[in-house]
């Protein structure tokens, strides 16, 4: 049905690719045109952002590298996972919001990747407390929901994400919603875990400034149709932490990102 | 703080207890007001029963009501029963496809609007009383269980949707793990409202099974006496209709609180 294939290995060595989107478009139902046509290569391991005005097709995007949709042409290809894990492992999808089932606890909303893969309960319900660990929540498996801050709800939708131990995680303007504080302290929390995970990661937001301190490399993208308008790879010394936010170099990267989004928000006046 | 606390927590407690004290003192100064009107006025019982009469008539008759009762109660359940398997598999069909809901709606409405008082003759020409009587009961309930259910498995979050097509789970997954709890606060409304009619669905059936000189039921009960002129027996068998309704509704709010109180809007306390 989808034009969505996966390879093994592409170019084998240091530069193997995670996920590499070539010509991809998205038209959607009322003949609007998302997406595209897109080019677009993240290896293994690298943090990307993808940043651009709303509207402007990256959500789209994301939704086309975890196969929420086929592409109306072009091709998706990821590095397929290691091991015998079923379809859709390879990858952990954060949403824009937690996205969290409110009738059940915290360690089963965690624990439904597992389930639904048909792990043995036993062996679910330890990596489902081990993920929740990782988050700092290992206290809160047992709490409903609505029970949790709004920060901590995105740490469970987090510890779900990375349960069945991806390859991939995409990740949606997650933070968008919180306030500054919370949303600084899971940005470093993010970073510390993709530093001892090493997972690929691509990590759409708006913000200019979580893109430039979160990724080794910001993907501008144009208003709609979204298309590539600059590809920034932000060099600093790691591991990055609150000093980065505060120096010289940091404002000099944002200023450089700001201005090359700033061509998206001229010219056409969207609605 | 603190002593505001306490301040506003003691008010709160006396309200709680005037909510439950304030109708049953209405009811008494109504039965008493009624009470003394029958006894000045010297009105005859064929008229207007004292409620001491009709208290003493539901001692006097009570092999014959209770009977009925359990006549009128075991119709209501069974179309009740009848009323929630029916709708909630018929939701599912619907939402399984959306030409077979295309197809079917239309019909589920015609026969929610017909006033089911005039099918209920027909039925029992057709059908063997006490069937006809649970089909009355079911007609009558199916359909808010049906439109209910139906809104509630549209109501998932389509994050949530998405998350389960990202991990792979199969229909039946997705219907037991996604659907059928997101429906849940919409199905137990549903049900709520149907354990109510489906009482009112076994009366107007039994009203009608009376009209042709058949019938148990407390509904059948009241015709009889009716044509008895035995008032004060109407008022009693009446007074337990009355009280039936109120514990079918106080039963399903009950399951309904239980079963959601974890995570529901509805049945968390304010404060929350």
């Amino acid at each position: 049905m989808s034009s969505v294939k996966t390879s093994t290995g592409v170019g084998t060595g240091l530069t193997a690719l995670a996920v590499s989107l070539r010509g991809v478009t998205k038209v959607y139902d009322n003949g609007v045109m998302a997406l595209g046509p897109l080019d677009l290569a993240v290896r293994k391991g690298e943090f990307i952002s993808l940043l651009g005005p709303s509207g402007c097709g990256k959500s789209t995007a994301l939704r086309l590298i975890a196969e929420l949709g086929a592409p109306s042409s072009g091709i998706v290809r990821l590095a397929r996972h290691e091991g015998k894990a079923p379809p859709g492992h390879g990858i952990g999808f954060v949403f824009q919001e937690p996205t969290l089932m409110p009738w059940t606890s915290v360690r089963e909303n965690v624990r439904l990747p597992l389930k639904l893969a048909g792990v043995p309960k036993a062996e679910a319900r330890t990596r489902a407390d081990e993920a929740l660990a990782s988050v700092g929540l290992a206290d809160f498996a047992e709490a409903f929901p609505r029970e949790l801050s709004g920060g901590m709800k995105m740490r469970v939708s987090l510890a779900r994400a990375l349960v069945t131990d991806p390859d991939i995680l995409l990740m949606d303007e997650p933070f968008a919603a919180l306030d500054e504080i919370t949303r600084f302290r899971l940005n470093n929390d993010l970073l510390a875990l993709w530093r001892s995970l090493r997972k690929t990661v691509i990590f759409v937001t708006h913000s200019v400034f979580e893109s430039v301190y979160l990724s080794q490399r910001v993907v501008v993208m144009s208003a709609r149709p979204g298309r590539i308008q600059a590809d920034i790879r932000i060099e600093t010394v790691e591991p990055r932490g609150e000093e980065f936010r505060t120096s010289a170099a940091y404002s000099d990267y944002c200023r450089s990102v700001s201005a090359a989004l700033a061509p998206s928000y001229s010219g056409q006046s969207m609605l | 703080m603190n002593a505001q606390a306490t301040v506003t927590a003691k008010p709160s407690g006396v309200q709680r207890a005037l909510r439950f004290v304030l109708p049953v003192i209405v009811f008494a100064a109504g039965l008493l007001a009624w009470e003394l009107v029958v006894r000045i006025k010297d009105i005859p019982p064929y008229v207007l029963p004292a409620p001491s009469v009709i208290f003493l008539t539901l001692v006097k008759d009570w092999a014959v009501l209770s009977q009925s009762l359990a006549a009128t109660l075991l119709t209501t359940l069974e179309g009740f029963v009848a009323a929630s398997i029916g709708g909630i598999a018929l939701a599912l069909l619907f939402n399984q496809s959306k030409w077979v809901e295309a197809s079917l709606f239309p019909y589920a409405v015609v026969l929610q609007v017909t006033p089911v008082i005039a099918i209920a003759p027909l039925l029992l020409i057709y059908l063997e009383q006490q069937t006809a009587v649970v089909v009355c009961a079911f007609i009558v309930a199916f359909f808010p269980v049906l439109s209910n259910t139906t809104l509630g498995l549209n109501s998932v979050d389509r994050n949530l949707a998405g998350l389960f097509q990202l991990y792979g789970a199969s229909p039946q997954q997705t219907l037991r793990l996604l659907k059928l709890p997101a429906a849940l606060p919409y199905i137990l409304g549903g049900l709520r409202i149907a354990g109510g009619l489906s009482l009112i669905g076994a009366v107007v059936a039994e009203i009608a099974a009376g009209t042709a000189g058949a019938g148990s039921g407390l509904a059948y009960r009241i015709a009889e006496s009716g044509y008895r002129l035995n008032i004060p027996r109407m008022f009693a068998a009446l007074l337990l209709l009355s009280l039936a309704g109120i514990v079918i509704y106080g039963v399903l709010a009950l399951v309904s609180h239980l079963v959601l109180r974890r995570w529901h809007e509805s049945a968390l306390g304010k404060d929350n």
